[in-house]
């Protein structure tokens, strides 16, 4: 079953129409949804879906564009460079862990690990590299971690997302993010994309829900709510919480998995993170 | 597994033991209502829907409006609110009593509320 015609049973109301797909290549999905969303939204470029709900609403994109001056992230990108740079106790660097020395990577996370057969997202990269260093990991959420992974964002901003699925093993696991991607959970009954692919451009009370496309690269972000930086399983987490799910732990399989499906879909859109969000 | 199963009874009992005629609901019975309809914790209805006189209304329902003309058999009202997805699969609105977010005595009064509308 693919996205598209799913979709369009969604729009088309009444048919029973099992939200879980199978079958399809990632490519394929990959392209149903930017047809989808391209036909939903035709006239949103499709470089501008990186930029979420402001892609989608001229009175929200005019209050963003005019606080760009002076962005919310911009000292959680200096802290996270000194920290980049900053050696550990052994003497060794963040560089040693990382292709081209960690600068303009962040298109290519998360990644399947053939060998270790699991997803590695940017975050837990820069975990096993403090572990694998002696020292303690940090929380996943926000703090050092947050500014870190926006320093490294930043390095790549442009660079298009270049996500590949090796293997088999690897398609597994962009198959359970999918799955979690569209199924209900929570006493309140929502799945993912009953939010993001059914309902983006339309307001759920006073928040304006984005596109499941485009999604992910914009993390991490600085949102108003929090009033500081946060990474993109905080943000996974929130949403569960608001369906009133129990949220999963961060950087957990299920999440790696979930972020792996997502990313996949930006293949070719720029990285946009750090941003700011409401 | 148990859950499922308290809520299949659930379902049964209240489809079953819904009277036929209805009193006419007192003036605190609709205010009760509106609370429910209103209330972020309860219904929070106007996530979804442009009711009344409702503040920061979403834009995901349909507006509910002349609710008396376009559902006069308040049992279909009530199953809507009850489990929408028995009509719509692929809704998003939650299934209020199947899942217990309100009980029967609340979506009665919700549709007592509704109905002046
Ligand atoms: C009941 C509605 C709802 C559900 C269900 C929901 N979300 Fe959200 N989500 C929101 C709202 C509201 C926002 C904030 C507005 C926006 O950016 O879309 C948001 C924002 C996001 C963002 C940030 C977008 C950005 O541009 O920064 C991501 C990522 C996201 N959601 C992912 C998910 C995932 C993954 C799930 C399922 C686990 C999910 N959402 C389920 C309502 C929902
Ligand atoms: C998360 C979104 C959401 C919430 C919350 C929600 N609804 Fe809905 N509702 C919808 C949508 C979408 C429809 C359109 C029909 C469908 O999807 O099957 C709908 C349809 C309806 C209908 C039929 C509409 C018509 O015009 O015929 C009624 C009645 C209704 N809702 C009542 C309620 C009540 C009462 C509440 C709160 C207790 C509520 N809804 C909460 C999304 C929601």
């Amino acid at each position: 079953m693919r996205i598209a015609k799913v979709i369009l049973v969604a729009v088309g109301a009444t048919l029973t129409a099992p939200l879980a797909l199978a079958g399809d290549t990632p490519e394929e999905d990959r392209k149903e949804t930017v047809e989808y969303f391209q036909q939903k939204f035709p006239d949103v470029p499709l470089e501008e879906f990186v930029n979420g709900q402001y892609a989608l609403d001229e009175d929200r994109r005019k209050q963003w564009e005019s606080m760009s001056d002076f962005p919310p992230f911009e000292f959680a990108v200096a802290e996270g460079q000194e920290m980049f740079e900053t050696p550990f106790a052994n003497g060794k660097t963040y560089a040693s862990c990382f292709e081209n020395d960690g600068i303009g990577v962040r298109q290519n996370y998360p990644y399947f690990d053939t060998e270790k057969k699991e997803v590695i997202t940017l975050e837990l990269a820069i975990n096993r590299c403090r572990e694998a260093n002696g020292e303690e990991p940090l929380k996943w959420k926000k703090g050092p971690i947050a500014s870190i992974s926006a320093y490294m964002a930043s390095t790549s901003a442009g660079k298009k997302f270049d996500i590949e699925v090796p293997n088999d093993d690897a398609l597994a696991a962009y198959q359970a993010g999918k799955e979690f991607y569209y199924t209900r959970r929570g006493q309140l009954n929502f799945s993912c994309a009953s939010c993001h692919v059914q309902n983006p451009g339309n307001w759920i009370r006073a928040d304006l829900l984005s596109p499941m496309l485009g999604q992910v690269a914009n993390f991490p972000v600085h949102r108003a709510k929090w009033g500081e930086m946060g990474t993109l399983h905080r943000r996974f987490t929130g949403c569960n919480r608001n369906v009133r799910a129990v949220p999963l732990e961060a950087q957990g399989e299920e999440y790696r998995n979930l972020e792996y499906f997502m990313t996949y879909l930006n293949n070719g859109l720029p990285v946009v993170g750090p941003a700011t969000r409401p | 597994m148990r859950k499922g199963l308290v809520s299949v009874c659930l379902t049964t009992l209240a489809l079953t033991a819904m009277p036929p005629v209805y009193a006419e609901p007192t003036q605190a019975d609709i205010d009760r209502g509106k609370e429910l309809a209103f209330s972020r914790k309860d219904g929070n209805c106007l996530a979804c829907h442009k009711i009344d006189d409702g503040k920061l209304t979403g834009t995901v329902g349909p507006a509910l409006a002349d609710m008396k003309s376009r559902y006069p058999d308040r049992e279909i009202l009530f199953k809507r609110i009850w489990d929408e997805t028995q009509f719509n699969p692929v809704t998003v609105m939650p299934p209020f009593g199947r899942n217990m977010i309100l009980n029967e005595e609340q979506i009665n009064r919700i549709i007592d509320y509704l109905y002046t509308l």
